[in-house]
C-alpha cells in the first residue's frame, strides 16, 4: 500500500505550519529539580527526603503508565496496582530463590506482567464503562488473594528479602543515592518513552478512540487492538515499578496490590491532571507528600485524607497541571 | 467428603449468596437507573453492622436493635446522598469512583475512631439461637436459616416491588433508558433518591443480619462490595434476576470451592501440594468463573433488557 | 455496462417485531451518487449502519467491488474502501482538524499504527490530509481543534475523513442536516465536485439537493423500497407521491 498517494484533487495543497512546538518548561523544571534533591540533601535537606522522593518516583512511574489507558486512552482501570504488585513479587520470589540477578529478573517481570495483561485485558476490554471498572478491579483483587495464599512466600504476613537485586553480580542499588539516580533514570526513560507513544500513530488512535470509538472504528481500526496493546504496554511499566518498590523496600506483600492502591493510584493520575502524562508524576510526588506530613500529624490521616479527595473531585477540575495552566494563561493576559 | 458436609456447606454457600444478592441488588439499582457507581456502597453495609453492634447493644433486643440501626443507615445515607453523590450523578465514572473511594478512606476510618479496630460481634437472639437437625444427625444453626429466610424474603419483597408497582416500573424503565422517564415528567431526583435510599436499607440489612455470624470490622464492607461487583458483573448490570442468580452462583462457587478444592486436588497430587495449590486455586475460582462468563457473554447471564 | 461497486440483495433486519430494513435491493454503479429518500423512520440510517457494518443484517447479503461483505467488520469494510459520514456529525473534538483527517490517511498507510513514528509531523499522511482538507475548502481551519467548527465545517471536515480513506464508495448520511442555506449550498457543489470519482450513496431530506446530485433514486418507506430508478421517474411515481404527500410538502 503506498503512503502518500492520494487520489483526491490536490492541485495545489498548501500547508500551513503547526503552531510553534509548546516549550516543555513544566516537566524539564520538574525533572531538574528531582535531580538537584540529593545535592540539597547533602545541603541539609532531613535525608528522610531522599526516601521519599525515591518512593515517590516509583509510585509516579506507576501511576505514568495508568494515565496512558486511563488519561490517554479513557480507560478507568481499577485493578493497575495488581501490576505493580505482580512486578514486586515476581522479583521478590527470584531473590528468595537465590535469583538476584537484575538481567534475570526484568525479563521474568515483563513476561508475567505483559501476560497477565494480555489476559485479563482480552477478557476486561470486552466490555466498557461501569463493568470495565469493575472487573479490573475483580482481577485485581483476585492476584491479591492469590498473593495472600501464596505461603510458601510469606502468604498474609508477605516476604522479606533478604538482599537487593544485583546487576551483573553487584550490589547495584545498595547505595541510596545511587538508587535514587536509578530510579530518576527509569522515571524519566518512562516518561519519554510514553511520550513517544502518545504522539505516535498508535497513540492518536488511542486518543482518536476515547472520544468517538465508532468513528476510529469506520476509519478502519481495530479499536479493541490498539486498547489491548495499550493495556500491556501500561501493565509493564507498572511492573517495572513493582521490581524497584520490592528493591526500596526489600519487601513484597499482598497489601502492595490491595484494591485501595489502585484507587490512590488512580487519585494520584486526577490529582496531577488526567492525561497530560508530567501530572501523574507530579500527583504521586504530592500524593505521597501529604501522605507522609499526615501520617506524621495523626494515626487517623485517612479520615482526613478520604474528605480532601471527596472534596478536590467536587470543586477542582483539569488537577494541579491544570491549575498550573490556567495560572499561566492568566500571566499571558 | 459426606452428603451431610456437603449440604452444611451449600447452606453456607447460600448464605453468603444471599448476602451478596442483599448487597448486589442495591447496587445493581443505582447503576442501571442512576448510572452512578458508588464504590461506598459497602461502606453502607459495614455501618449497618455497626450500628447493630451499638443499637442491639443499648436495647438488648435484636429486632429493635435492627430496626434503630436501619433507621440510622438510613439517615447518615440520605445525609451522604445530600451532601456528596448527588453532585456526582452527571460527572463521568472517573469522578465517581474516586470520590466514593474518598468516603471509603474516610468512613472505614471513622468507624475505627468511634468503635475501635478490634473485631466487634452482635449475640445471636435467643430466640434464633438453636439448631436445626438436618439428615445424618448434622446440626445447623437456627440463625442461619433465618438469615436465608429473610434475605429470599427480602428478594421476594423487592421483586414485588420492582415487577408489580409504579415505582418499580419507573425504575425498570430508568435503567433502560433514563432521559425517557425524566420526558415522562417524573421527577428524576426524587426518583433516585428513592432508589438510593432503598440500596443503602438493603445493604445496611444485610450488614446487620451478618453481624451476629461474621466478625464486625473495618473494612468489612470492602470484601464484600468487590464479591459484589463480580455478581454484578456475572449477572449483568442493572438486573435484579441477574444480581439473584449472580449472587447465588459466587455464593456457591465461593463457599464450595474452599471447602472441597482440596478434596479434588488431592486426588491428582500429595497433600501439601494440594493444600498449597487448593489456598491459590479457591480463592481465585469466582473470578475465573467471572472471566469465563464474561468471555462467553461480555454482558452478563442475565442483563436487563433495553441494555446494549 | 460496468459492474455496479455497492450491491444489496434482499437485506432485512427486524428490531424484534419491528421489520425496520424489510428486503431492500439495490445498487450503486462507479461514479454515480445514487440518493436514498423517505420519510423519518423509513429505515435509512439503520440501512446505512448495516452497509457500514455497524449492524448486521438478518438475512440477504452486500457486495461491495465484488466482494461480500456482509458479516465484516466496520474496520475491515473501511480498510476495504467503503467511507462513510454519520447524521450526527461524528468527528474527535480534541484533535485538530489536520488530524481528524490524517486518521484516514492513516489508516490506509503500510504501518498504521506505528508505536514511536510520530504522526503529527509525519508527511506521509500529512500530505494526503491536506489535499482533502483543500478538497472541501478547510485548509485554513486546519490547526483549529474540530470541536471548535460550526456545524457546516464539521460535516465538511467528516467529509474529508471520508476521502482520506481513498474509498471506492462513501455513505453520506444526510450531510446537509442542521446547515445554513449558505453552508449548504457551499456543501452541494463539494458534493457535486466529487461525483464521476466516487461511488456515492447519499441519504437526504432535501429534496432540492436530491434532485440537484442524483443520478439515481431509491425511496424507501417502512423499510421496503417503493420506486427506485432515475429522478425524474421517482418524481412522477404515484406511489412515491402519496408516500410524500404532506411529508416534505
Amino acid at each position: 500500500m503506498s503512503e502518500a498517494t492520494t487520489t483526491v484533487p490536490a492541485p495545489t495543497a498548501r500547508a500551513i505550519p503547526l503552531p510553534a512546538r509548546r516549550v516543555l518548561l513544566v516537566p524539564v523544571l520538574l525533572f531538574g529539580l528531582l535531580a538537584l534533591l540529593p545535592l540539597a540533601v547533602s545541603l541539609g535537606l532531613p535525608s528522610h527526603w531522599l526516601t521519599l522522593v525515591t518512593r515517590a518516583m516509583i509510585f509516579a512511574i506507576a501511576a505514568l503508565s495508568l494515565d496512558l489507558i486511563l488519561g490517554v486512552g479513557g480507560l478507568v482501570s481499577f485493578g493497575h496496582a495488581a501490576f505493580v504488585g505482580i512486578g514486586a513479587y515476581a522479583t521478590g520470589i527470584m531473590i528468595t530463590e537465590g535469583l538476584a540477578e537484575t538481567l534475570l529478573i526484568l525479563p521474568v517481570v515483563l513476561a508475567v506482567c505483559g501476560l497477565f495483561g494480555l489476559v485479563t485485558g482480552y477478557v476486561s476490554l470486552r466490555t466498557r464503562g461501569v463493568t470495565f471498572i469493575m472487573i479490573t478491579l475483580a482481577f485485581g483483587q483476585m492476584v491479591y488473594f492469590l498473593a495472600q495464599a501464596l505461603s510458601a512466600y510469606g502468604g498474609d504476613d508477605g516476604l522479606t528479602l533478604y538482599q537487593r537485586s544485583t546487576l551483573l553480580g553487584f550490589d547495584a542499588f545498595g547505595n541510596r543515592i545511587g538508587f535514587f539516580y536509578v530510579v530518576l533514570g527509569v522515571l524519566l526513560a518512562c516518561y519519554l518513552l510514553v511520550r513517544v507513544i502518545v504522539a505516535s500513530r498508535f497513540g492518536r488512535v488511542l486518543r482518536a478512540a476515547r472520544e468517538n470509538a465508532t468513528r476510529v472504528s469506520v476509519t478502519g481500526f481495530q479499536v479493541s487492538q490498539v486498547r489491548l496493546v495499550a493495556y500491556v504496554i501500561s501493565g509493564l511499566i507498572a511492573g517495572l515499578s513493582g521490581f524497584l518498590l520490592a528493591n526500596q523496600t526489600e519487601f513484597v506483600s499482598p497489601a502492595f496490590m490491595s484494591w485501595p492502591r489502585s484507587g490512590e493510584l488512580i487519585f494520584m493520575v486526577v490529582l496531577g491532571g488526567v492525561g497530560s502524562l508530567h501530572g501523574a508524576i507530579i500527583g504521586a510526588l504530592a500524593f505521597l507528600f501529604a501522605e507522609d506530613v499526615l501520617a506524621g500529624w495523626t494515626e487517623h490521616w485517612k479520615a482526613i485524607f478520604g474528605p480532601m479527595i471527596v472534596l478536590f473531585v467536587l470543586f477542582t477540575r483539569g488537577g494541579i497541571v491544570g491549575l498550573m495552566r490556567k495560572l499561566g494563561a492568566g500571566r499571558d493576559d | 467428603m459426606t452428603t451431610g458436609l456437603l449440604i452444611v456447606q451449600i447452606l453456607n454457600g447460600l448464605q453468603l449468596g444471599i448476602l451478596l444478592f442483599l448487597v448486589a441488588a442495591g447496587l445493581t439499582l443505582v447503576f442501571g437507573v442512576m448510572d452512578f457507581i458508588n464504590l461506598a456502597h459497602g461502606v453502607q453495609y459495614m455501618l449497618g453492622a455497626y450500628l447493630a453492634v451499638t443499637f442491639v447493644g443499648i436495647t438488648g433486643s435484636f429486632v429493635l436493635g435492627l430496626v434503630l440501626a436501619l433507621a440510622c443507615a438510613l439517615v447518615i445515607g440520605l445525609a451522604l446522598e445530600f451532601l456528596v453523590f448527588r453532585h456526582l450523578y452527571a460527572r463521568d465514572h472517573l469522578d465517581q469512583v474516586l470520590a466514593t473511594f474518598g468516603l471509603i478512606l474516610l468512613l472505614n476510618q471513622g468507624v475505627k475512631m468511634l468503635w475501635g479496630a478490634a473485631p466487634l460481634s452482635v449475640p445471636v437472639p435467643a430466640f434464633l439461637s438453636g439448631n436445626v437437625a438436618l439428615l445424618d444427625g448434622i446440626l445447623y444453626p437456627t440463625y442461619r436459616f433465618a438469615l436465608i429466610g429473610s434475605g429470599l424474603a427480602v428478594g421476594a419483597l423487592l421483586w414485588f416491588v420492582v415487577e408489580k408497582t409504579r415505582t418499580g416500573m419507573l425504575l425498570r424503565a430508568g435503567a433502560s433508558n433514563a432521559p425517557m422517564v425524566s420526558a415522562l415528567g417524573v421527577d428524576i431526583n426524587k426518583l433516585f433518591m428513592i432508589v438510593f435510599a432503598f440500596g443503602t436499607m438493603l445493604a445496611a440489612f444485610a450488614g446487620a443480619m451478618a453481624a451476629p455470624i461474621l466478625s464486625v470490622e473495618p473494612g468489612m464492607g470492602d470484601n464484600i462490595l468487590i464479591l459484589a461487583f463480580v455478581v454484578i458483573v456475572v449477572g449483568g448490570i442493572g438486573s435484579i434476576r441477574g444480581a439473584f442468580v449472580g449472587a447465588l452462583i459466587v455464593g456457591l462457587v465461593d463457599t464450595l470451592g474452599r471447602s472441597f478444592m482440596n478434596d479434588l486436588l488431592r486426588l491428582f497430587m500429595s497433600a501439601p501440594s494440594a493444600r498449597a495449590a487448593g489456598a491459590a486455586l479457591s480463592s481465585m475460582l469466582i473470578y475465573l468463573v467471572m472471566a469465563i462468563v464474561l468471555f462467553v457473554r461480555p454482558e452478563g447471564l442475565l442483563p436487563s433488557k433495553g441494555r446494549a | 455496462m460496468t459492474e455496479p461497486v455497492l450491491v444489496l440483495s434482499g437485506v432485512q433486519k427486524a428490531f424484534g417485531a419491528l421489520k425496520v430494513t424489510d428486503g431492500v435491493s439495490l445498487s450503486v454503479a462507479p461514479g454515480q451518487l445514487h440518493a436514498l429518500i423517505g420519510p423519518n423512520g423509513a429505515g435509512k440510517t439503520t440501512l446505512v449502519h448495516q452497509i457500514s457494518g455497524m449492524l448486521r443484517p438478518d438475512t440477504g447479503s452486500i457486495r461491495f467491488r465484488g466482494q461480500d461483505i456482509t458479516g465484516l467488520s466496520p474496520e475491515r469494510r473501511a480498510r476495504a474502501g467503503l467511507a462513510r459520514t454519520f447524521q450526527i456529525t461524528s468527528t474527535i473534538p480534541s484533535l485538530s482538524v489536520l488530524e481528524n483527517v490524517a486518521l484516514g490517511a492513516q489508516a490506509r498507510a503500510a504501518h498504521p499504527l506505528a508505536l514511536f513514528r510520530n504522526a503529527a509531523r509525519d508527511e506521509a499522511l500529512n500530505a494526503p490530509a491536506w489535499a482533502a482538507l483543500e478538497a472541501v475548502g478547510l485548509t485554513e481551519r486546519a490547526h483549529v481543534l474540530a470541536g471548535r467548527l460550526s456545524h457546516g465545517e464539521k460535516r465538511a471536515l467528516e467529509i474529508a475523513m471520508a476521502l482520506t480513506l481513498e474509498p471506492a464508495a462513501i455513505l453520506l448520511d444526510e450531510p446537509l442536516a442542521g446547515v445554513g442555506r449558505e453552508e449548504g449550498e457551499r456543501l452541494i457543489a463539494l458534493l457535486a465536485s466529487l461525483k464521476g470519482r466516487y461511488a456515492m450513496l447519499l441519504v437526504e431530506h432535501d429534496m432540492e439537493a436530491v434532485f440537484a446530485l442524483a443520478d439515481s433514486v431509491s425511496v424507501l418507506v417502512y423499510g421496503r423500497v417503493i420506486a427506485s430508478g432515475d429522478p425524474a421517474t421517482v418524481r412522477a411515481d404515484p406511489a412515491v407521491r402519496e408516500a410524500y404527500l404532506g411529508e416534505e410538502g
